[in-house]
């Protein structure tokens, strides 16, 4: 390709994209497809993506879990108070002056009404010792104050507060035989915690008649290295049935199901979108081509080139497709970015609260889907452009 | 038929462009025969359960058991037919991700009560009652993991046995199949007598109570009755009809129903725009034509019914297609998904919908140009070339 030839691109090209408002409906409409595929696609996406976000901002690194062998959640599992004693002062585990920095925790979950929709959530409860809030590094009341050990008293997770009627602060609740006070919030950097209610263990282990036993214990190690240490401590002695892991590994592992089927649905269907979108595309550009067949003639005829007409074609449709991607986006961004909701993740069978994340990310893949679809749309007229007979064509009317 | 060829000679004019709107069709009701069916089979639980049948669980929660004692008191209770129980086994085989339903029950009183929804050959339902460890599976889980009877299943369960284990071992000794279609053909069943002997913790408690009344007329009657039984003690009982169990159940995970409905909205909306553009276009180009059409008598009703009509047959032949496809793709899945989401086919209603759906977009494409082509003055139009 020569000088002449690029000079002819952008005289072209330039041309064309000034020519747009003279066929703005079909313009619009193909711009509108791009918009509501790319829409939808980071619409459905950003679900997946916030969903994981809650659920992997939870764990720290040096952050470990103590499950039965074999369960596969903290509702499952279960341990008594010696195995809960034991494992705490194994090696590995950090400690304080107080004692080793180590919280068994009970989880069950309560049947609260959605504030939205009324209809009755699985709310997580979980009753916790006093270390919890040690070993979780992000743990912050930002308002009311912390439970009294012994007392029916719960503090309420951020995203909890926000989707489940009645946890205000001061609020009370009864659950089962048990009133509760609601006494403060709490945030937890943005995870999973923040879906949930907390009591002391004590309490809870009353109310639910669990005698002494708990389900979990989560343990600070004193570094993220130490678990190899820990593990190989638990294998060692057999009176342990054990399964320990990062906390962070295993909240990756609950997440998985979901957010896979999230994915599962949300690529076909933008797929499918896409598909119709291109068929969209691709009429408007014939269109576009058809309506500016003496145009095209004319320049054929006075010396310009077929590629750079083609290309001029096809730069039109990309234009035109980035342009209702972005809108797409922007759309996106303001009405979900951070909308809030909630849904029942099967693996804890239990509510997770989480916001819609349109992250960067997907605004970036969003974008690039757009044109791939204005590609794909432009490709096809763009041959026709090039390839109108042009004595024929400078006849028609 | 006359006119059906004058319509199909103006679409086929433009070939590519009436092709490639028919596609931009197809798509849009693919999609929406697609998204109705997983929508479908979310409520599909509701919509299938029986309406003389109750669910009683823990006030608290679901997962909070009940003391076996209630059953007996349940059952003593008027208007009661009968009544039976379950429990949560919640274990899965060999890998984690082979999580699965599993329940212990009582057999006789539990297929009696769902006698309508599944069936199980009279001699294996023998042959599961003499063995202790012996459970029954429904067809699709049996064709997932290609089980048959007299198969050793070992599973990893949350409860722990009285010696600590958690590893259960069940044999298989039927096979249970789906009256009603939809009915979940996924689950396993145990011997609720030989679980709840051989657990370690939780002995003599149940996981909520299903019953049958007598006349569903009194279903709110006997559910308040059950409720009031209760009250005041340590486990105070939620009693509601099984639909309502169900539909609120569905609800905990999404409201499907609305999100689906936000895509599909967003979809026939640019399809619209589509689809209505390519008509409007075509009908431009052809204005002179219309104008000679009522030069040479046609009425403009008629007229307008011409341009109407071709709206339709592209929305049809679009939305006919897509539908089909929409079926095909459904007919595969369900198969491969039978023991996840056993609700999954395409139903006649979603095929009503759908046509429904058509003509509205038929009718919403067409109307611009077709009154442009009712209101066209002949001279003017004749003029304009």
């Amino acid at each position: 390709m020569n000088f002449n030839s690029i000079t002819q691109i952008f005289i072209i090209t330039w041309m064309n994209l000034r020519n747009i408002p003279q066929r703005l409906g079909t313009s619009a409409v193909a711009v509108f497809g791009v918009a509501c595929v790319v829409g939808v696609f980071t619409g459905v996406l950003s679900m997946a993506a916030g969903f994981e976000r809650t659920m992997r901002n939870a764990g720290s690194p040096d952050t470990a879990i103590v499950l039965r062998a074999g369960a596969t959640s903290e509702m499952s599992s279960g341990l008594d108070y010696e195995t809960t004693q034991q494992v705490a002062n194994l090696p590995g585990v950090a400690k304080d002056e107080v004692g080793t920095i180590s919280s068994a925790e009970l989880f069950v979950v309560v049947d609260i009404a959605k504030r939205a929709t009324n209809s009755s959530a699985n709310v997580p409860l979980r009753g916790v010792q006093p270390e919890a809030f040690k070993v979780r590094h992000t743990f912050k009341i930002i308002e009311g104050r912390n439970f009294e050990p012994g007392k029916n008293e719960l503090i309420v997770g951020r995203g909890a507060q926000k989707q489940f009627a009645n946890l205000d602060v001061g609020a009370k609740i009864k659950l089962g035989q048990t009133e509760w006070n609601v006494v403060g919030l709490f945030e937890s950097g943005g995870g999973v915690a923040e879906s949930e209610l907390w009591c002391d263990a004590k309490i809870l282990q009353a109310a639910y008649r669990r005698g002494n036993s708990f389900q979990t214990i989560r343990l600070q190690l004193t570094s993220p290295a130490a678990l190899k240490e820990l593990k190989s401590a638990i294998a060692a002695d057999p009176k342990f049935n054990l399964d320990v892991q990062l906390e962070s590994e295993y909240l990756a592992a609950q997440s998985e199901p979901l957010s896979k089927f999230i994915k599962i649905v949300g690529y076909p269907l933008a797929i499918l979108m896409a598909i119709g979108a291109i068929f969209g595309a691709i009429n408007t550009m014939y269109t576009s081509v058809s309506s500016r067949t003496r145009e095209i003639a004319t320049l054929r005829a006075i010396g310009f080139g077929a590629l750079p007409v083609a290309i001029s074609t096809l730069v039109e449709s990309l234009v035109l497709s980035f342009l209702g991607g972005i809108i797409g986006s922007i759309v996106v961004y303001l009405v979900f970015n951070g909308y809030t909701v909630s849904t029942l993740n099967f693996a804890s069978f239990s509510q997770v609260v989480f916001d819609f994340a349109v992250t960067p990310q997907l605004l970036i893949q969003g974008v690039i889907f757009a044109a791939v679809i204005g590609f794909i749309g432009g490709i096809f007229p763009a041959f026709r452009a090039a390839y109108l007979p042009v004595a024929a064509a400078l006849r028609e009317v | 038929m006359y006119y059906l060829f004058f319509i199909v000679k103006n679409l086929g004019r433009k070939k590519t462009r009436t092709i490639l709107t028919i596609l931009s069709i197809l798509v849009a009701f693919l999609l929406f025969g697609l998204l109705r069916c997983l929508s479908v089979a979310f409520d599909a639980g509701a919509e299938i359960a029986g309406e003389d049948r109750l669910i009683t669980i823990n006030k608290v929660t679901l997962i909070q058991p009940l003391p076996y004692s209630y059953l007996s008191k349940v059952r003593a209770l008027e208007g009661v037919e009968n009544v039976t129980m379950a429990n949560w086994f919640g274990g899965y085989y060999q890998e984690k991700k082979n999580e699965f339903p599993q329940f212990p029950v009582d057999g006789d009183t539990y297929f009696d009560i769902y006698k309508e929804m599944y069936t199980l050959p009279a001699e294996q339902m023998a042959a599961w009652k003499s063995d202790r460890v012996g459970v029954v599976i429904g067809r699709a889980l049996a064709q997932k993991f290609n089980w048959k009877v007299g198969d050793r299943i070992p599973l990893v369960g949350m409860f722990a046995q009285k010696n600590g284990g958690t590893t259960w071992e069940f044999v298989i000794k039927g096979i249970y199949d789906a009256k009603e279609k939809r009915a979940d053909t996924g689950m396993m069943f145990m011997h609720y007598d030989y679980f709840d002997k051989s657990r370690q913790f939780g002995e003599g408690t149940l996981g909520w109570l299903i019953i049958k009344v007598k006349n569903p007329a009194q279903a709110d009657q006997v559910a308040s009755a059950i409720d009031a039984l209760f009250v005041n003690s340590f486990s105070e009982t939620k009693t509601s009809s099984e639909k309502d169990f169900a539909k609120s159940f569905a609800k905990q995970f999404a409201d499907i129903g609305l999100i689906t409905t936000l895509i599909l909205s967003a979809v026939f909306f640019t399809m619209l725009l589509v689809a209505g553009n390519t008509m409007a276009q075509s009908f431009r180009e052809r204005i002179p034509e219309v104008a000679i059409l009522k030069t040479l008598g046609f009425s403009d009703a008629m007229v307008m019914f011409l341009v109407l009509a071709e709206a339709f047959v592209v929305v049809l032949c679009g939305g006919a297609a897509g539908l089909a496809v929409a079926a095909k793709v459904i007919a595969i899945l369900s198969d491969k998904f039978a023991a996840n989401l056993p609700g999954l086919h395409f139903s006649m209603a979603i095929l009503l919908d759908g046509l429904m759906a058509m003509l509205l977009l038929g009718l919403l494409t067409g109307i611009i140009p077709a009154i442009q082509g009712l209101r066209l003055s002949i001279v003017a139009a004749l003029r304009r070339r």
